[in-house]
C-alpha cells in the first residue's frame, strides 16, 4: 500500500485492490487538472482587476479606500484559514483513525466555518450595494465583483459538496469511493484558500494601502 | 511500512503550516492597519509574503514537495504558473500600453 | 393578473416575430425568403430524423448503443456526425456569402443584417462545432487505441464533453428557427454584442452556445491528457507513442489552459448583458478592448488546438502510406511541444492595430514569427519520409499532397500578417479571409478528411470507395484554390472583410470566379456525401474484418475492425515505437495469450442526456428571459449530478470466456487468410490481413 500513501496523503484505500489504486491515481491527477484550469480562470479575473484600477475605471464612482473593510476581511481570511486545518484534520484522521466520528466531526466544522465566511462576505456586498457600489457602477465596481464573488462561488459549490458528502458518509460510511471523493474536495478546499490570498493581498491590502 | 509518516508527525506539519500561514497574514494586515512603512514598501511586502503564503499552502496542505513521487503534480503546477505568468504580464502589458495612450 | 403580464413570465421574450416565417409574410424579400427557408428545413430535417427513428423502430437501440453508451469508439463517432451535419450547414453559408458577394456590386441579394448573421453562424460554427467536434471525435475514437488502453481514464465525463457540445450546437440550431443569431462575428466583439447596440437574443445564443461548448471541450482536453498520462499499455514509454498521440497531448493541454479565457470572457460578456455590469461597456468606466485581448488569449492557442492534430494524422498517414517509419520522430516531437507553448505567446497579433504602442506589436510580431520555425521543421519531415518511401498515392496521401503545397503558402501569408506594418494595410480585407482559409482547409479539413478516410475501416469494418474519395479530394483542392487564391489578390486591391456588398467594379471579375471556386466546394461536399452513400451500399465488398487493411505501423490496427467494446482482449505489451510494425517485422504478431481476464467497462448512463437536454433547456431560458425555465434546469441537472453520486454500481464484467472466445474467432480467421500486397489494397481482396512490406526502405 506503501507507494500510494505517500503520493496521496489522506487517503487510505487498503492494500488489496491494484486496480482501484489506478483509478485513484487518475482521478486525483485529473481533478489537479481540473484544479490548474481554475486557476487559470482566476488568475485572468485577477488581472482584469488589476488593470481596472484608477480614476478612469472608478467612473467618479466609490474607490477601494471607500468600500473596503479591513476587519471584515481580516475575520474572513481566519476563517477560511482555519477551515483549512479543520479539513487536513479530518484528512488525517480519514487516513489514521478508525471509525466515522473523528472525520465527521472536523468536517462538519468546517462545513460551519465555510458558511460563516459566505454570511461575512454576503454582508460585505451587501453593505456596498447599500452605497450604490454594485458592480453597476463603475468598471472597477464589475472587475471587483466579478472576482470576489466568484470565489464566493466557488465556497458555496464547496459546501453543497460538503454536504452531500456527510450525506455520502451517513449512506456508505468512509468507503473508498467516499474517501477518493473526500480526498478530492480537500485538495479543492485548500486551492480555494490560495486563491483567498490572493483576494485578501491583491483586493484588500494592496487597495487599502497609501 | 517504515518510511511512512505517523499521525502525530502529519499533525505537526498541518499546525506548522498553519502557524506559518497565520504570521504571513497577521504581517501584512498589521502594515496596512498600522500604515507603519511607505505604500510602496507595503506592497512589497504584502506581495513577498503573499508568494511565501502560496508556497507554504502547497507545501503544507496541499503536500506538494519535491519528493519522487509528486513530480507530476509539481510540472503540472509550475507550468501552469508558467502559462499564467505569460498571460497575465502579457495582459496587463498590453492594457496598460493601451490605457497610456489614450490620453 | 392579465395575460400581458403572465406571459412574459412563461415565455420571456418570446413573440410572433420570433419565428422566422412572420417576417417573411410581413415584410416579403429574398433575404427574409431565405431565412424562413432555412427554418423550413431545419424542421423538415427534424421530422424526417424523427420519422425515420419511429418507423425502423430504432429508438431503442438508438437509446442503449448511442446515447447513454460509454464507449470511447461510439462517442468518437456521434461527434463526428455532429460535426459532418454542422459542416452541412457551414459550407451551405459560406457558399451563399460567397454567391452574395459574386453579384454584390452595388447590392445583391441579402440584407446587411443577414449577411452579418451569416458571417457570424458560419465562423462560430465551422470552429465550435466542426473543427473542434470532428477533432474531438477522431481523437476519441483513436487515442485510446493507439496507446493500448479499454477507454479513457473518465468514460461518463466524456459522455458528458460530448453532451455539452451538443448543447451549443442545438441551440445554434435553434436560433435559425426562434429569433435571430448575433451579428457581431464569431469572436463576438462588444460593442456589436454589447447590450446597447444588440438588446436581442443574438448575441445571448451566442454567449450560451459557445460558452457551453467551451466548457465541455476543456472537460474533454482534462479527459484526454490523464488518459495518455495515466492509461498507456505496459512499455509505451511517452517517446514511444504515434505520433497522432503525442499531437492530442499538447492539444489537450491547450484545451485545459486555452478555454479559461474563453469562459471568463463569455462569462463577463453575459455579466455586462444580463447584470448590468460594465466590463466592456462604453460609459462607466468598461473597457471592451480587454475582451479582444481575453478572446484572442483563447482564439490563438485554438488555432494550433485544431492543427496540432491535423499534423497528428498527417504524420501516420504519410508514414504508413509511404511504408516507412516516420523521420524525425524527436524532432517531430519537439516542434510539436514548442508550438504549444508558443501559441501562448502570440495572441496580439490578431489586434495590432488597436492602438497598443510599437514595441508591444514588435514583440509580439517577432513572437509570432518564431512559430513558424518548429511548423517548417515538420514539412521537411513529412517530405523526408516520403523520399525514397514506396509511396501508395491513396485518397488520404492526395489530401496529404494537397496539404503540403497549399498549407506552406497559408503558413508563408502567415508570417506575413505578423509583421504588423503589413498587418496594418491588409488587416480586415479580404486577405486575412484568404490566409486563415488557407491554413484551415488544407490543414485542419484536410487532415481530418485524410483521418476519416485512413480510419473509418476501423471504426465500422469497410473501407470506403476509393474512387468517389478521389472525386472529393480533388474536387476539395481544386475548390479550395478557386475560392480562396482570388480572395487575396481582393484584399490586397482593398476589398473589406465581412461586408454585404461593394462599390469598385474591379472587384467584380475576382469575387465571380471565388463564387464559381464555392460551387466547386459544394459538389465537394456533396461528393463527400455520394462517397459515403456509395460505400455503405457496396460495402459487401468492401469488408475489412481482420483489422489491418494499409499494412498500419501503431496498435489500432493490431485488432479487429470493428474492434470489441473493450478494445484488447489483452493489454499489448509495447517493446518500441510503431509498437505492430515491429511485431509484424519479428513476426510475433496476432498471439494466443495464454490466459484471459474478466473485463469491466463502464455500464451505460443517461446522465449525459439529462446534461444535453437540461442544457438547451438551460440555455433557451437564459436566451429568452424565461427565468422559471433556466432555474429548473439547472437545478435539475445539479441534482441528477447528486443523485447519481450516490450511485455505486457503475460497472458490468465481460466473463474471461466470452473475451476468449471472440478473440480465438478472430485468431483463427487471421491464420486462415492469406495476406494480400500492396497492389490489391483497393480490392475485395483486402480483407484486411496486409502483407508486410520487408525490408523497410532505409533513410
Ligand atoms: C468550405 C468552404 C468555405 C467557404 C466557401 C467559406 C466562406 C467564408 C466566407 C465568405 C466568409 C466571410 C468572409 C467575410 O466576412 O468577408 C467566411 C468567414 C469565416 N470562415 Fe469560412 N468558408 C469555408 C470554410 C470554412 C472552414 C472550414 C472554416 C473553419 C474551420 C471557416 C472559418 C471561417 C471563419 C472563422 C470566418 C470568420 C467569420 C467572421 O468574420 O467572424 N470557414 N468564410
Ligand atoms: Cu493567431
Amino acid at each position: 500500500m506503501t507507494q500510494f500513501e505517500r503520493k496521496h496523503p489522506g487517503l487510505n484505500l487498503g492494500s488489496h485492490h491494484g486496480a482501484a489504486h489506478d483509478q485513484a491515481e487518475a482521478l486525483v491527477f485529473g481533478f489537479w487538472v481540473f484544479l490548474m484550469s481554475d486557476l487559470i480562470i482566476f488568475g485572468l479575473m485577477f488581472a482584469t482587476y488589476i488593470t481596472m484600477q484608477g480614476p478612469m475605471a472608478e467612473a467618479g464612482g466609490p474607490g477601494p479606500a471607500q468600500l473596503y473593510d479591513l476587519r471584515s476581511a481580516w475575520i474572513q481570511t481566519l476563517l477560511l484559514l482555519t477551515s483549512s486545518l479543520t479539513f487536513g484534520l479530518a484528512s488525517l484522521a480519514m487516513r489514521h483513525k478508525h471509525g466515522v466520528a473523528p472525520v465527521v466531526v472536523p468536517l462538519v466544522v468546517t462545513l460551519g466555518l465555510g458558511l460563516t465566511f459566505l454570511g461575512f462576505e454576503l454582508h460585505d456586498f451587501q453593505g456596498m450595494l447599500a452605497q450604490g457600489a454594485g458592480p453597476g457602477r463603475s468598471g472597477f465596481l464589475s472587475a471587483f465583483f466579478g472576482l470576489v464573488p466568484l470565489h464566493g462561488l466557488h465556497v458555496t459549490a464547496g459546501c453543497i459538496w460538503l454536504m452531500v458528502m456527510l450525506a455520502q458518509i451517513a449512506v456508505f460510511g468512509l468507503s473508498d469511493m467516499v474517501k477518493l471523493r473526500l480526498l478530492r474536495l480537500g485538495l479543492f478546499w485548500h486551492f480555494l484558500d490560495i486563491i483567498w490570498i490572493g483576494i485578501f493581498s491583491i483586493v484588500y491590502l494592496a487597495g487599502l494601502t497609501g | 511500512m517504515k518510511d511512512e509518516p505517523n499521525y502525530r508527525q502529519e499533525l505537526r506539519s498541518y499546525l506548522i503550516g498553519f502557524v506559518l500561514a497565520l504570521v504571513l497574514t497577521a504581517v501584512p494586515f498589521g502594515l496596512v492597519a498600522t500604515g507603519a512603512l511607505a505604500p510602496l514598501q507595503t506592497l512589497g511586502v504584502i506581495t513577498v509574503f503573499a508568494l511565501i503564503q502560496v508556497v507554504v499552502h502547497f507545501r503544507f496542505f496541499l503536500h506538494i514537495d519535491l519528493s519522487q513521487q509528486k513530480r507530476e503534480d509539481l510540472h503540472l503546477i509550475l507550468f501552469t504558473v508558467l502559462l499564467l505568468l505569460i498571460m497575465c504580464t502579457g495582459m496587463i502589458w498590453i492594457m496598460a500600453s493601451l490605457s497610456e495612450r489614450m490620453h | 393578473m392579465t395575460p400581458d403580464t403572465i406571459l412574459p413570465m412563461i415565455f420571456g421574450r418570446i413573440g410572433l416575430d420570433s419565428l422566422p416565417f412572420v417576417p417573411a409574410i410581413l415584410n416579403p424579400s429574398t433575404s427574409e425568403f431565405i431565412a424562413a427557408g432555412a427554418a423550413g428545413v431545419v424542421f423538415l430535417g427534424a421530422f424526417i430524423v424523427l420519422g425515420v427513428v419511429t418507423w425502423f423502430g430504432w429508438w431503442g437501440p438508438l437509446w442503449r448503443d448511442w446515447l447513454t453508451s460509454t464507449d470511447h469508439k461510439r462517442i468518437g463517432i456521434m461527434y463526428i456526425v455532429l460535426a459532418l451535419v454542422m459542416m452541412a450547414r457551414g459550407v451551405i453559408e459560406g457558399a451563399l456569402m460567397r454567391v452574395q458577394q459574386g453579384v454584390g456590386l452595388d447590392g445583391g441579394f441579402l440584407s446587411d443584417g443577414h449577411f452579418s448573421e451569416l458571417f457570424s453562424t458560419h465562423g462560430t460554427i465551422m470552429i465550435f462545432f466542426v473543427a473542434m467536434p470532428f477533432i474531438s471525435g477522431v481523437i476519441n475514437y483513436v487515442m485510446p487505441l493507439q496507446i493500448g488502453a479499454r477507454d479513457v481514464s473518465f468514460p461518463v465525463l466524456n459522455q458528458i464533453s460530448l453532451a455539452l457540445t451538443a448543447v451549443g450546437a442545438a441551440l445554434i440550431m435553434i436560433s435559425l428557427i426562434l429569433g435571430k443569431f448575433s451579428t457581431g462575428g464569431w469572436p463576438a466583439y462588444p460593442p456589436y454584442t454589447g447590450l446597447a447596440f444588440n438588446p436581442g437574443p443574438g448575441p445571448d445564443y451566442w454567449i450560451w452556445s459557445v460558452g457551453i461548448a467551451g466548457l465541455g471541450s476543456t472537460l474533454s482536453g482534462i479527459n484526454f491528457a490523464v488518459t495518455i498520462y495515466k492509461e498507456r499499455a505496459p512499455g509505451m514509454t511517452l517517446f514511444r507513442m504515434p505520433l497522432f498521440t503525442w499531437t492530442v497531448l499538447c492539444t489537450a493541454i491547450i484545451m485545459v489552459f486555452a478555454m479559461p479565457p474563453l469562459t471568463v470572457a463569455t462569462a463577463t460578456l453575459a455579466l455586462d448583458r444580463y447584470l448590468d455590469f460594465h466590463f466592456y461597456t462604453n460609459d462607466l468606466g468598461g473597457n471592451m478592448m480587454n475582451y479582444v485581448n481575453l478572446f484572442w488569449l483563447f482564439g490563438h492557442p485554438e488555432v494550433y488546438l485544431l492543427i496540432l492534430p491535423a499534423y497528428g494524422i498527417f504524420s501516420e498517414v504519410i508514414a504508413t502510406y509511404s511504408g516507412k517509419r516516420l523521420y524525425g520522430y524527436m524532432s517531430l516531437v519537439v516542434a510539436t511541444m514548442s508550438i504549444s507553448v508558443l501559441s501562448f505567446t502570440v495572441w496580439l497579433h490578431h489586434f495590432f492595430t488597436m492602438g497598443q504602442s510599437a514595441n508591444v506589436n514588435i514583440a509580439f510580431g517577432i513572437a509570432s514569427m518564431f512559430i513558424a520555425v518548429p511548423t517548417g521543421v515538420k514539412v521537411y519531415d513529412w517530405m523526408a519520409t516520403m523520399y525514397r518511401g514506396r509511396i501508395r498515392f491513396s485518397v488520404p496521401m492526395v489530401y496529404a499532397t494537397g496539404f503540403l503545397m497549399l498549407f506552406v503558402i497559408g503558413g508563408l501569408t502567415g508570417v506575413m500578417l505578423a509583421n504588423p506594418t503589413i498587418s496594418f494595410q491588409v488587416h480586415n480585407t479580404l486577405f486575412l479571409v484568404a490566409h486563415f482559409h488557407n491554413v484551415i482547409i488544407p490543414g485542419v479539413l484536410f487532415g481530418l478528411l485524410a483521418g476519416y478516410h485512413y480510419w473509418f475501416p476501423k471504426a465500422f469494418g469497410f473501407r470506403l470507395n476509393t474512387r468517389w474519395g478521389y472525386i472529393t479530394a480533388v474536387l476539395w483542392i481544386v475548390g479550395f484554390c478557386v475560392t480562396f487564391f482570388p480572395l487575396y489578390v481582393l484584399g490586397l486591391m482593398g476589398m473589406p472583410r465581412r461586408s454585404v456588398s461593394f462599390t469598385d467594379p474591379s472587384f467584380e471579375p475576382l469575387t465571380l470566379i471565388a463564387m464559381g471556386g464555392a460551387m466547386l466546394v459544394l459538389m465537394a461536399l456533396s461528393s463527400l456525401m455520394i462517397q459515403l452513400w456509395i460505400s455503405v451500399r457496396d460495402r459487401a465488398t468492401a469488408q475489412v474484418p481482420l483489422g489491418d487493411p494499409w499494412n498500419g505501423r501503431t496498435l489500432e490496427w493490431s485488432i479487429p475492425s470493428p474492434p470489441p467494446e473493450y478494445n484488447f482482449a489483452v493489454i499489448p505489451q509495447v517493446w518500441s515505437r510503431d509498437a505492430f510494425a515491429a511485431d509484424k517485422e519479428a513476426g510475433i504478431a496476432y498471439q494466443e495469450p495464454e490466459t484471459y481476464d474478466a473485463i469491466a467497462v463502464p455500464s451505460n448512463t443517461s446522465i449525459g442526456m439529462v446534461v444535453c437536454i437540461g442544457g438547451v433547456l438551460l440555455g433557451l431560458g437564459m436566451v429568452w428571459y424565461m427565468w422559471w425555465l433556466a432555474a429548473v434546469s439547472f437545478l435539475g441537472i445539479v441534482g441528477a449530478f447528486i443523485v447519481r453520486s450516490f450511485q455505486t454500481d457503475t460497472h458490468r464484467i465481460i466473463p474471461a470466456a466470452q473475451v476468449a472466445r471472440d478473440h480465438r474467432v478472430w485468431l483463427a480467421q487471421i491464420a486462415a487468410s492469406p495476406e494480400v500486397t500492396r497492389a490489391q489494397e483497393c480490392s475485395p481482396a483486402n480483407r484486411g490481413r496486409a502483407m508486410n512490406e520487408r525490408p523497410e526502405p532505409s533513410l
